[in-house]
């Protein structure tokens, strides 16, 4: 007898936990939302062009993941995205926009636009009805001057000059809504970003370590990682190591792990082995392991 | 912006926590807050050089509708202490009447005494942790702050409808938590004693233009209340400049460019 259970899509969306959800949406218990986690993210236009920012901290729930992931990805040489809400998401839609920008470069022959990728990001997203958790800050400077967007989860875009995404994105806003003015200098760029991500890093728990910077110009693309480390973590006070000796045993076996193979090579084209040097390491050959 | 359990004073501000009673009919004839209907947004408040600076708009919504745009969030109690409410405004009127009483009391008694500002926060943490202990909550959060006229100390401490306090020399409340604490931390934090009162009131300004601009449920006219050794004062409404034209060049939301 055939099996009448509904097969597993192979590829694509599952979305078999639909009727699940409509169940419990009807008694009350629903409401699953995107969420948008751990990370502060910003970008703003300024003189010369583009500054984004993004702080390294990836998280699972509760605890730090990554304590220094890049969440500036490359969408072209000219053209910079920062992604923030659930990892895979904004890695692997950046890393598929970016793949199609290079294509759409190559069969255009122009340099690739920011409107473009923006385009790009927003049909694809909206296709899938916010299930791809991707909240981005996409920002270059392309034949038309300095870009600068997000791209919400669902598919909505905002044009700005300043913008923060992330759970961090309203300690960054603070800092953006007291600090920024047009044609700010490059210096005074890069300082308010480091400023607002700092606010997002210190003031957010979903945001933290480092805080790495991207300066888009006409020219030129800089990408400045960990420029800023406010948490490195302090040198250890002591060797805490344990001196030989510190537990007693009644037995010792000495057990050889360290395979030695001499390998030659046989031919006339063969380079002739260097003699070894006499004390190869450690007096008597012992291999040592520092524990300290 | 769900992400965060912060607070808010929705009715069913998360699906996963396990809230006060839903916004539904009680069947108990006892009257419970179970969801606030008038409300207040963040109160600000900074330990300076002198003494504590406070700030609050002058709006009690009513959802989404700017109902009273004339509303004191920030009053007196005593001549030392000041106290600034966010959340229902019928609660935070009925605590205003109950911490009348209680310096009444104290005053008719007649004996030099006067209840310094951490005994008021004491007793006012105590009502506010006993209403939640019994499923009626107060439903506020507030920020109490003064100077005890017997050794010129400051204090400024924060109690909320859980009847959770905390002290520091940088408070805030409601969407201040989230956009008006990181600069208060970043202008105050360890500079509390040089900070002069003219500082302290441009970084208070500040906060509550920034707060203008992204609370939805918030006003460009607002008080600032300081309390030194000499007393307190609450000054009349004012507002800061605010300027919308950053994004005068820009068109539509994405290609558009006319």
């Amino acid at each position: 007898m055939t099996s009448v259970a509904p097969q597993k899509s192979k590829s694509g969306f599952d979305f078999s936990n639909y009727s699940r959800n409509h169940f419990l949406d009807g008694k009350g218990l629903g409401g699953f939302t995107a969420t948008s986690t751990g990370t502060t993210i910003v970008g703003l236009i300024y003189k010369d062009g583009i500054v984004l920012g993004a702080d390294t901290r990836a998280t699972e729930g509760p605890i730090v993941a990554d304590k220094n992931c890049e969440k500036i990805h490359y969408i072209s040489d000219n053209i910079r995205c920062c992604g923030a809400g659930t990892a895979a998401d904004t890695e692997f839609v950046t890393a598929l926009i970016s793949s199609n920008m290079q294509l759409h470069a190559l069969h255009t022959g122009r340099k690739p636009r920011v409107v473009t990728a923006m385009t790009m990001l927003k049909q694809r997203l909206f296709q899938y009805q916010g299930h791809i958790g991707a909240a981005l800050v996409l920002g270059g400077y392309d034949a038309t001057g300095p870009q600068l967007f997000t791209v919400a989860p669902h598919g909505s875009t905002d044009k700005l000059p300043y913008v923060t995404m992330g759970s961090g994105s309203l300690a960054a806003m603070a800092v953006f809504e007291s600090g920024w003015h047009k044609d700010m200098e490059q210096k005074e760029a890069v300082d308010l970003v480091v400023a607002a991500i700092s606010s997002g890093i210190f003031n957010d728990l979903g945001s933290g370590s480092n805080v790495d910077v991207c300066i888009i110009k006409k020219d030129s693309t800089e990408m400045l990682r960990n420029y800023v480390m406010p948490n490195e973590r302090a040198k250890k006070e002591q060797k805490y190591g344990f001196a030989k000796g510190t537990t007693r045993f009644t037995k010792e076996h000495i057990y050889s792990m360290i395979q030695k193979e001499d390998v030659f090579e046989v031919g006339s084209t063969a380079p002739t082995p260097a003699p070894l040097p006499a004390a190869a390491a450690g007096a008597g050959g012992e291999e040592t392991m520092d524990t300290s | 912006m769900n992400y965060l359990p912060g607070q808010t004073w929705s009715s069913q501000p998360a699906q996963h926590h396990h809230q006060f009673a839903s916004a539904s009919y009680n069947t108990d004839p006892s009257a419970h807050t179970s969801q606030p209907i008038v409300t207040g947004t963040s109160v600000i408040a900074i330990r300076f050089k002198d003494g504590v600076m406070m700030a609050t708009d002058t709006l009690a919504s009513y959802g989404s509708l700017a109902r009273f745009m004339d509303i004191k969030r920030i009053e007196k109690v005593g001549e030392n202490t000041i106290l600034g409410a966010s959340g229902d405004m019928s609660d935070w009127q009925y605590v205003q009447h109950t911490l009348d009483k209680l310096m009444l009391r104290e005053q008719n008694e007649n004996d030099g005494h006067i209840l310094s500002p951490s005994q008021i926060y004491a007793y006012l943490a105590r009502v506010m942790y006993n209403r939640r202990s019994k499923m009626d909550p107060i439903w506020n959060s507030f920020v109490l702050a003064g100077v005890d006229p017997k050794d010129g100390s400051p204090f400024l401490g924060y109690v909320d409808l859980l009847g959770t306090t905390y002290s520091a020399s940088t408070i805030a409340t409601g969407f201040g938590l989230h956009l008006a604490q990181p600069l208060l931390r970043k202008a105050v934090e360890g500079r509390e004693d040089q900070i002069e009162e003219e500082e302290a009131k441009r970084i208070l300004e500040e906060c509550m233009k920034v707060l203008f601009y992204r609370d939805a449920r918030s006003l460009n006219r607002f008080v600032i209340a300081t309390v030194t050794k000499e007393g307190s004062k609450i000054s009349e409404p004012y507002s800061v400049p605010t300027s919308w034209g950053f994004a005068e060049m820009l068109r539509g939301y994405g290609p558009q460019t006319q």
